[in-house]
């Protein structure tokens, strides 16, 4: 059998999505089905002063309104976060209470005030405009910078300050930073996202009143970790009748790890009525209440002696945390962040501090990238700043400051095992012809356009992540990955993954592993997931972690399977167990010409005996069946890297940016398909330059969103793009028996500073993100252009 | 309520709707064809495209009332016997979707653009899509389908 690891194979689920097959939670529809209606804050902070919900009751085909009183009443718990960070002051931070239905008071716009549940969805928000809830508005705070000067807005929480992080070694950098020949000092602002995956979230509870069972389908990326949470600290039901089903989920990018609060309420009010009740965000309703991602404001200062050698750094930054803590919000601007902030530079120092904040939005979490693509930010803006103050070009100088030799223990926390940064950015380099750049921005200004290049030399920590590690820093669980493999009787495979693919492509490469490991067609192997009452309890999918985690323990399953197999072989063949080679598919016995087939000994995993013609003892101790699970808890994080090299147009008369070459070298180890893996990257790529030119989420000074529909948040469309040129280089890693380091937020870690590089080279002046027109515009014609004359 | 009579993927069909019932939610709720999805409820993101009479349209805002007398194509009537459309093929060969959500409005929009565009440039094929939002796949996969495709319609 044709090596199936590293084959360009197309996608065994796409026939369903391509003929319209697929089924995400809102095409569920059960018997005897309720809809739900959220009622929501209109306001960004406000006291609720009074709520009569009695005109609403009576509505036609309202069957029951539930409210803050109610689930306080049936001890329903608020929301958690689920890493505890330590402030500088060795104080934990502050969370303020998360109820999953406001009782007293709102703090963003769209905050869970009530649900009415109806008959018919039209029913429930027709009962829903009927619901009275009156507000005291109080002033809201809305801006990072002005978190902490502004009144509380939790009880308790002085300053809006949840914690005061930080990393590093501050009297050393400061020492550093006195010796050093030159600083470098930046500005920047990592602006708010929202992650629109396409498919809106949606949930249905499904509460069965005879066997105390209750199902919840909802669109997660991590359905056995919403059980956990919804049984342990919302006490909606026990982990043991409660059954979580995450069927098709159109994209996650960070915004379906949470439980949130619908997935809750869906859930208790399906139990309180007897009948599922079922809910489907509207777009806005998305843009309102999925959590966002970034939200930064950094001052950053690097240290250098004369000819361009880095010799420390410093980093200090606020994060909007939004209106309260979500699962990973700590965690993301801190741990994800501050070790990542010495990107793939040899420094022997550095600090970063995190001033974690809270406000009157909706709360920040982890998207795509989660902390890393904002460290990513800091550094290679600085890098390109640091470059252009030495008067050395782009590549030499990271070359001259690039970790050289592996392992790398950083000044900060993480030891990088494998890597060659040389090798992909000369490859870059190459593929982009940065040689003849010149040439290429003299023809543009022909044009009367301005020309910019920008490098992005990235790397990152995913494969999240070492147990030991993680829960060390304040994660609240361990991060490991389950696999069950199922030989099935006739010889065919189901695999069952703790991870779940909501885009990834799991349902072909992780077949693929097993085909290669086991010698099964890949057409016989069905990858499981999203369902917790199918396989093993596993973590989910975020930050690069399933093929690296998740497709280890698939790996380790399948060599548990091996290892019996090779005891069942022995037995028939009349070998022995260690005299048995597996290659290809089949047990063979050294030295002879006697071998078995993998379906051979699964069958007789399940004939234990000898009927007729069939002759299948079992050797002795050894249990019938060919079933093998696998929890796999890696010794490090894996360490992807690359380099970004970013051409952008800049049109001086309106200011418009356009991206006319981009190309990407990436460093991901071991490759399983590389047709998977290009999507991830071109997707991962366009939700940078997202950032970078055109998505910005908006709030006013009064807390209102007025960036919450596809007219005002700009999303990057197909016309927005140029043809985009991947290439491999490959180390691969130590950290797990595949060597694969990761590929799903590469391209969003790396492409905003690449592009923002590029925007400024074009312009000559700083600006920041999203680039949009009307910004490069007002900076071209507040500082002159330093290119125009070119 | 209207009762209207239309065909659907070749089907003939007659319902009572409401007034107000939309296209996509009658396909989607009615007649269960959830193939034909609903992104955003605005008219932006494209992932409710179908053919009406021929020529793609946002189904989330098209009044299912208007459709009496229509011939309506659904992603689900795009495969001929259980054999998936070029488009379909080409968008698989090519990695032209990741999570599936946008895909049965992105494809039912590129077939629309090879009915009415034998031989689309790329620039034409990106202006095309422009009414279609994807969040996965970057555009690139989707941009090289429909290239393949015009080259076996």
């Amino acid at each position: 059998m044709a090596n199936l690891v590293g084959a360009k194979i197309e996608r065994k689920e796409d026939k369903k999505f391509l003929t319209g097959k697929g089924r995400y939670t809102a095409d569920i529809n059960l018997a005897n089905q309720t809809y739900a209606y959220f009622v929501r804050s209109p306001h960004a902070r406000a006291k609720i002063t009074k709520f009569d919900h009695s005109k609403a009751m009576k509505a036609p085909g309202v069957i029951d309104i539930f409210t803050g009183d109610c689930v306080v009443k049936d001890k329903i718990g608020g929301l958690i976060c689920g890493w505890k960070i330590v402030s500088q002051d060795g104080k934990d931070m502050k969370c303020p209470p998360h109820p999953v239905l406001a009782k007293n008071s709102v703090n963003f716009v769209g905050d869970h005030v009530a649900v009415v549940v109806a008959e018919t969805l039209e029913q429930a928000k027709n009962a829903a405009e009927l619901v009275n809830v009156s507000y005291k508005v109080q002033k809201a705070v809305v801006k990072t910078e002005e978190a902490t000067s502004f009144e509380a807005i939790h009880e308790g929480i002085d300053n809006n300050l949840s914690f005061d992080f930080l990393l590093g070694d501050k009297g050393k950098t400061g020492e550093a930073f006195s010796k050093a020949d030159k600083i470098v000092k930046i500005d920047i602002v990592n602006n708010r996202l929202i992650p629109n995956a396409m498919e809106p979230r949606a949930a249905i509870g499904d509460y069965n009143t005879s066997s105390d069972e209750l199902t919840l389908y909802t669109a997660s990326q991590n359905p056995h970790l919403d059980r956990l949470i919804m049984s342990a600290f919302n006490a909606v039901h026990p982990e043991h009748k409660f059954r979580i089903v995450a069927p098709d989920v159109g994209g996650g990018f960070g915004s379906k790890i949470n439980v949130y609060a619908e997935d809750v309420v869906v859930a208790y009010a399906s139990k309180k009525i007897g009948r599922p009740v079922k809910w489907v965000a509207e777009r806005s309703e998305s843009f309102m209440s999925d959590n966002h991602g970034r939200d930064h404001i950094t001052h950053a200062e690097l240290a250098m002696t004369n000819d361009g050698k880095i010799t420390g750094l410093k980093v200090d930054t606020i994060a909007n945390l939004g209106a309260y803590s979500l699962v990973l919000a700590a965690v993301t601007p801190t741990y994800l962040y501050a070790p990542l902030v010495l990107g793939i530079y040899d420094i022997p120092v550095a600090c970063c501090t995190v001033k974690g904040v809270y406000t009157n939005t909706a709360p920040t979490d982890a998207y795509r990238g989660a902390g890393r693509p904002e460290a990513t930010y800091v550094i290679e803006r600085i890098v390109t700043e640091a470059a252009k103050e030495m008067g050395m070009n782009q590549a030499e100088f990271r070359k001259k400051n690039f970790i050289k030799k592996f392992p790398h223990q950083q000044c900060l926390v993480h030891n990088i095992d494998s890597g060659d940064y040389d090798a992909h950015l000369d490859k870059a380099i190459e593929l982009a012809d940065y040689k003849n750049f010149e040439n290429r921005r003299s023809q543009s200004a022909k044009k009367g356009k301005l020309r910019g290049i920008g490098f992005s030399t990235y790397f990152e920590a995913c494969g999240v992540a070492p147990s030991a590690v993680v829960m060390s820093i304040g994660a609240g669980v361990g991060l490991w990955e389950s696999a069950e493999i199922r030989f099935n009787p006739t010889g065919n495979v189901s695999v069952f993954t703790g991870t779940h693919s909501h885009g990834q492509g799991h349902e072909t490469t992780f077949a693929q592993i097993v085909g290669d490991k086991l010698g099964v067609a890949i057409d016989n192997i069905d990858i499981v997931h999203g369902d917790t009452d199918k396989g093993p309890f596993g973590m989910g999918t975020y930050g690069s972690r399933s093929l690296a985690v998740g497709g280890t323990a698939i790996v380790k399953a399948c060599d548990k399977i091996i290892a019996k197999g090779k005891k069942v072989a022995a037995k028939m063949l009349e070998g022995k167990p260690e005299d048995i080679d597996f290659k290809g598919g089949e047990f063979i016995l050294k030295n002879s010409n006697k071998k078995k087939t993998i379906g051979e000994i699964a069958f007789a995993c399940y004939l234990p005996g000898t009927f007729g013609d069939i002759k299948s003892p079992l050797p002795e101790g050894v249990e019938p069946g060919l079933v093998e699970t696998s929890f796999f808890d890696p010794s490090n994080f894996s360490f992807p890297s690359g380099t970004h090299i970013c051409e952008v147009e800049v049109d001086e008369e309106t200011g418009e940016t356009k991206l006319v070459k981009y190309t990407v070298v990436d460093d991901f180890g071991t490759i399983i398909n590389p047709l998977v893996v290009e999507g991830q990257v071109y997707g991962g790529v366009a939700q940078g330059v997202g950032q970078a030119l055109y998505e910005n989420a908006h709030y006013d000074e009064s807390g209102q969103l007025t960036s919450a529909s596809y007219m005002d948040y700009t999303m990057p469309r197909a016309d927005n793009f140029p043809q985009i040129k991947i290439d491999y280089t490959c180390t691969p890693a130590t950290s797990n028996p595949l060597g694969v380091k990761g590929c799903g937020e590469a391209g969003t870690i790396a492409a905003p500073a690449a592009v923002m590089n590029a925007v400024i080279d074009a312009v000559g002046v700083d600006v920041s993100m999203p680039a949009t027109a009307e910004k490069v515009w007002k900076a071209l014609n507040k500082n002159g252009s330093k290119k125009a004359a070119a | 309520m209207v009762n209207i009579s239309l065909k659907i993927n070749g089907k003939k069909i007659s319902r009572e709707v409401s007034d107000n019932t939309l296209l996509s939610d009658f396909l989607r709720d009615t007649l269960l064809l959830t193939g034909t999805h609903v992104g955003c409820d605005t008219s932006q993101c494209g992932a409710c495209v179908v053919h009406l009479n021929d020529n793609s349209v946002k189904s989330c805002t098209t009044l299912a009332a208007d459709c009496n007398g229509s011939e309506i194509t659904t992603i689900e009537g795009l495969a001929n016997n259980g054999k998936m459309h070029v488009m379909q093929e080409a968008f698989k060969k090519f990695h032209g979707l990741q999570c599936g959500f946008c895909t049965p409005g992105m494809v039912m929009s590129a077939v629309d653009l090879l009915k009415k565009n034998k031989n689309p440039s790329e620039k034409e094929i990106r202006d095309w899509l422009e009414g279609n939002i994807c969040r996965c796949t970057g555009y690139q996969g989707i941009v090289a389908a429909v290239k393949d495709a015009a080259t076996k319609i």
